[in-house]
C-alpha cells in the first residue's frame, strides 16, 4: 500500500508467507489492558498483529465471533493428568484434548504421578508427550520432596532448568514444618512459587466430606475446615518469615479466606486459587452419596461457599483452577467410603463460572476472566494472558449464552467423574487459538 | 398405605409412617405369643440378608422375622469387605438382581451403601446399618419399646450416652424421636459429640451426674474399645468412671425411668451387669420387639397381605 512506509511494507511482505487468522466481530475482553469492546483481531504467525474495529483480510482463516467473547487463553494452575502412571484414567494427550475443549490454552500438571515428577527425566517425558500431542501448553509442577514423601527437598535447580514452573507435593501437605520452611527458603534462589496443598492430615484423618451438620446427619466421617486453616496459617507465617512466594491451592473455607486476606494486607507474598466446585456447590449435595462429589478438600458449607465468592470478589482469591482429577469409572462406582477423591474439571469450569459468578453473583467479565488469564500468567511468569498487538496469540473464544448438556460420550477426558453429567449448563467454549494455531473450534 | 420400596433410614419418615410400623408390629407381638408363631403372609417371597459386617444378633433377628412370615430366607455374611476380594458392591448387586430375590437386608460399613443398592436393584432394600449413618429397624424397635413404657412421645425426655459421632443407632433414634416431638439429649465426652448436632434440636451435656436425674429414658451406646487408640477417650476405666451406667447413677434416675441398650453391651464398661439385669432395664424387651418390628418392616415393604 502506498501509505505504508518502506519498512512497514517490507514487514507486510514478510508476513505474506505466514498464515493469518481473523477473528471477526467478537467482544474482546482483556483483563490486563481493560479492553472490553467489539473488535476484530488479526493473528499473523504466532502473534496478534492487529486489533481494531474493522479489519479486512481476504486470505485469512475467518472465525466469526459475533455474539461471542474473545479473551486471552485460559490458564489452569492446577490439574492432574495421571501421566505417567495411570493411562487408563488420563494421558497427556487426553488431558490436553479435555483442556482445549474447555477453553484452556495452558495447564499446569501436578506431580502426584507414578512415578512422581521429582526428577529431570519425568519433566522431559512430560514435555515430550506434550509436544507429541501438540495441543495446549503443558507445564509440569515439580515435587517439593523426593517421591513426595515430605522428607528431603528435590533438586529444584535441575527441575527448574528442565522446565517446571513451581513446586508442590499436591495430594499431600508438607507436614513437617521444617521441610516446608527449607523448601520456601530454597525456592528464593529460583524465584518460583511453592504450591501448597493446605490440609493438615492429622486433623483431616480419613474424613470424606466437610465436617458439619450434614456429615453429622449422614454419618460420613468429616474433614474439618480447621484442617485447612491450620496449615494456611502456618504457611502464611512461614511465607512471611522466609519472604518466598507461596501459592495456596484449592482454598475452600471461610477461615482460610480471612487468613489470606489479612496476610495480603500485611504484604505477605501469597497468592491462592479456588476451584469451581467450592463456589458452585455446598455440602448438602453429599446427601446423594454421589461419589462424584467426593473431593479433597471437601465441598464445604454454604457459609464457606459464600466466603469463597466474597474472596473472589475482593481479589483475596487470585485464580480459579480446576483441580481436574480424573478417576476411572470402576473406582468411582465403589461405595462412598472406598471411592477416590476428585472430579474432572476442564470441560465444565467455564459454565460453572458463568452460571454462578457472572449470571448469579453479577461479577463483571474483567474480574472473572483475570482469574483465568492474567493472574495465573503472573504467577507462572508467563507473557501470555494478554491481548495486545505483538503478544503471542493464545486466545479463547466462547459463547456466554449457549445452553448445552454434557453427555458422557461428549467428554474428551478419559474419565467421566463429574457431577455435571447430563445437567443443563450455560456458556460454552467454541474455540481456542494457541501460539497462532486454531487447536479447537466447534460451531455447536 | 402406599409404602416406599425401601427402608433406608428414619430421617425421611413422617410420624404417620413410623406409627404404621408400630401398629403392625403390635399385631405381630400377639402373633409371636401364639403357640405356633407363624403367619403365611410372605409365602413364596425370597429374602436375602447380606451382611458385610459381623452382626449375629441383627442378622438372626431379621431371619427369625422373615421366617415367622413364611418367607424363604438366605443368609450371607462376609466379615471382610468384599472390595478387598476384588468384588464390588455393584457386582454383588448385579448378581443379586440376576438371582431374582424379592428383598435384601443389607449391612455395610460404608454410609450410603443401602441407598446405593436401592438405586441399583428392583428388590426392596432394608438398611440394617450403613456405616455410621442409619440403622432404622433398631430405632423403630427402640421407639416401640419406649412407647410401651410411656403414653406418648410428646414431652418424653430421652438421654443417649456414648459415642454419638460414630453411632448409627444414635442417629436413627435422634431422627425418629425428633419427628415424634420427644425431647432428646446426648451426653458424652466432647470428643464424641459430632459437629452441628445441636442444630438437630438435641441438647448436649458432658457431665452425666448433673443431668441423669432428669430423664425418662436413658440409653447407653456400645463403646467401641478400639476408639481408645483414636484418642477419643483416654481409657476404658476413665470412660466407665465418667459415663458408665453404674448402680450409683441408677439411684439418681427418676422413679419410673427405663434403661435401654442396643446391644451387645460391654458389661462393666458402659453398663454394669447388675444394671443391665435390673428392673429398670428393658433390654430384653428391645430384643423381643426387634423381631416384631422387623416383621412389620418386611411385611410392609414386601407387600404382604393381611390374613
Amino acid at each position: 500500500m502506498a501509505s505504508q512506509s518502506g519498512w512497514q511494507y517490507y514487514l507486510s511482505m514478510l508476513e505474506e508467507g505466514l498464515s493469518n487468522i481473523l477473528i471477526k466481530g467478537g467482544r474482546v475482553i482483556d483483563p490486563k489492558t481493560k479492553v472490553n469492546d467489539i473488535l476484530d483481531i488479526l493473528i499473523t504467525g504466532n502473534k496478534i498483529s492487529k486489533i481494531s474495529k474493522k479489519i479486512k483480510k481476504n486470505d485469512a482463516q475467518l472465525i466469526n465471533a459475533k455474539g461471542k467473547i474473545v479473551c486471552p487463553g485460559f490458564i489452569d494452575l492446577h490439574c492432574h493428568l495421571r501421566d505417567p502412571g495411570r493411562p487408563d484414567e488420563e494421558t497427556i494427550e487426553s488431558g490436553g484434548e479435555s483442556a482445549i475443549a474447555g477453553g484452556f490454552t495452558t495447564i499446569c500438571c501436578m506431580p502426584n504421578t507414578e512415578p512422581a515428577i521429582d526428577n529431570e527425566g519425568i519433566v522431559k517425558y512430560i514435555y515430550k508427550e506434550a509436544a507429541n500431542a501438540n495441543l495446549c501448553r503443558i507445564f509440569p509442577i515439580g515435587a517439593i520432596t523426593k517421591k513426595r514423601q515430605g522428607k528431603e527437598i528435590t533438586e529444584f535447580g535441575e527441575l527448574v532448568n528442565a522446565g517446571v514452573k513451581g513446586f508442590s507435593d499436591d495430594g499431600d501437605v508438607v507436614a513437617d514444618s521444617n521441610v516446608f520452611r527449607h523448601a520456601l527458603e530454597y525456592s528464593k534462589r529460583f524465584d518460583v512459587p511453592i504450591f501448597e496443598h493446605p490440609i493438615d492430615k492429622y486433623l483431616a484423618q480419613d474424613g470424606m466430606m466437610n465436617e458439619g451438620l450434614v456429615s453429622t446427619r449422614l454419618g460420613i466421617k468429616g474433614s474439618p475446615a480447621i484442617a485447612e486453616e491450620v496449615i494456611v496459617a502456618r504457611d502464611l507465617l512461614l511465607a512471611k518469615f522466609s519472604g518466598a512466594r507461596l501459592h495456596l491451592c484449592h482454598i475452600s473455607t471461610k477461615g482460610a479466606v480471612e487468613l489470606i486476606r489479612e496476610a495480603k494486607k500485611k504484604g505477605v507474598k501469597v497468592t491462592c486459587e479456588t476451584c469451581p466446585h467450592y463456589f458452585f456447590f455446598n455440602d448438602a449435595v453429599l446427601e446423594s452419596f454421589d461419589t462424584n462429589y467426593k473431593v479433597n478438600p471437601p465441598i464445604r458449607s454454604e457459609q464457606d461457599r459464600q466466603a469463597i465468592i466474597e474472596g473472589l470478589r475482593d481479589n483475596t482469591i487470585d485464580c480459579i483452577a480446576t483441580d481436574h482429577a480424573p478417576h476411572c469409572q470402576a473406582e468411582k462406582e465403589l461405595e462412598f467410603t472406598n471411592a477416590p477423591f476428585g472430579l474432572i474439571g476442564f470441560e465444565t469450569a467455564l459454565s460453572s463460572i458463568i452460571k454462578e459468578l457472572v449470571n448469579k453473583e453479577k461479577f463483571d467479565w474483567i474480574k472473572v476472566l483475570e482469574k483465568l488469564t492474567v493472574n495465573p500468567a503472573k504467577i507462572l511468569k508467563e507473557k501470555s494472558g494478554v491481548i495486545k498487538q505483538g503478544a503471542v496469540a493464545d486466545l479463547t473464544i466462547f459463547d456466554p449464552k449457549k445452553k448445552w448438556k454434557l453427555t458422557s460420550n461428549a467428554i474428551k477426558s478419559k474419565s467421566k467423574n463429574t457431577p455435571f453429567l447430563n445437567k443443563e449448563l450455560i456458556g460454552k467454549n467454541i474455540g481456542v487459538v494457541i501460539n497462532g494455531e486454531i487447536k479447537y473450534y466447534t460451531k455447536d | 398405605m402406599n409404602p416406599k420400596k425401601d427402608l433406608l433410614g428414619i430421617e425421611k419418615l413422617t410420624g404417620k409412617e413410623i406409627n404404621q410400623y408400630f401398629n403392625l408390629a403390635n399385631k405381630f407381638v400377639k402373633v409371636l405369643e401364639r403357640p405356633i408363631p407363624i403367619v403365611p403372609s410372605l409365602r413364596g417371597k425370597t429374602i436375602l440378608t447380606l451382611f458385610f459386617e459381623p452382626s449375629t444378633r441383627t442378622q438372626i433377628s431379621f431371619s427369625v422375622a422373615a421366617k415367622r412370615l413364611s418367607a424363604d430366607v438366605i443368609n450371607f455374611s462376609q466379615s471382610t469387605s468384599s472390595v478387598s476380594k476384588g468384588e464390588t458392591l455393584l457386582d454383588t448387586a448385579k448378581n443379586i438382581e440376576a438371582m431374582k430375590v424379592d428383598g435384601v437386608i443389607v449391612r455395610h460399613s460404608a454410609p450410603g451403601a443401602a441407598k446405593y443398592l436401592a438405586e441399583q436393584l428392583d428388590a426392596f432394600i432394608i438398611n440394617a446399618g450403613d456405616g455410621s449413618h442409619e440403622h432404622p429397624t433398631q430405632a423403630l424397635l427402640d421407639l416401640m419399646t419406649m412407647r410401651q413404657n410411656f403414653d406418648n412421645f410428646k414431652d418424653l425426655k430421652v438421654l443417649i450416652i456414648g459415642d454419638i459421632a460414630h453411632s448409627r443407632v444414635a442417629r436413627s433414634n435422634i431422627f425418629g424421636l425428633k419427628t415424634l416431638d420427644a425431647q432428646v439429649a446426648i451426653c458424652a465426652p466432647p470428643t464424641m459429640i459430632p459437629l452441628g448436632i445441636n442444630k438437630l434440636g438435641v441438647d448436649v451435656f458432658y457431665n452425666l451426674d448433673d443431668i441423669i436425674g432428669d430423664f425418662d429414658v436413658v440409653m447407653a451406646l456400645r463403646i467401641q474399645i478400639e476408639r481408645q487408640g483414636a484418642g477419643l477417650f483416654p481409657s476404658v476405666r476413665e470412660y466407665r468412671t465418667l459415663y458408665g451406667l453404674t448402680k450409683e447413677r441408677v439411684h439418681m434416675m427418676k422413679p419410673k425411668s427405663i434403661i435401654m441398650h442396643p446391644g451387645p453391651a460391654n458389661r462393666g464398661v458402659e453398663i454394669d451387669p447388675e444394671v443391665a439385669d435390673s428392673d429398670k432395664s428393658v433390654i430384653l424387651d428391645q430384643v423381643k420387639n426387634g423381631v416384631a418390628i422387623r416383621m412389620a418392616v418386611l411385611f410392609i415393604h414386601a407387600g404382604g397381605r393381611i390374613e
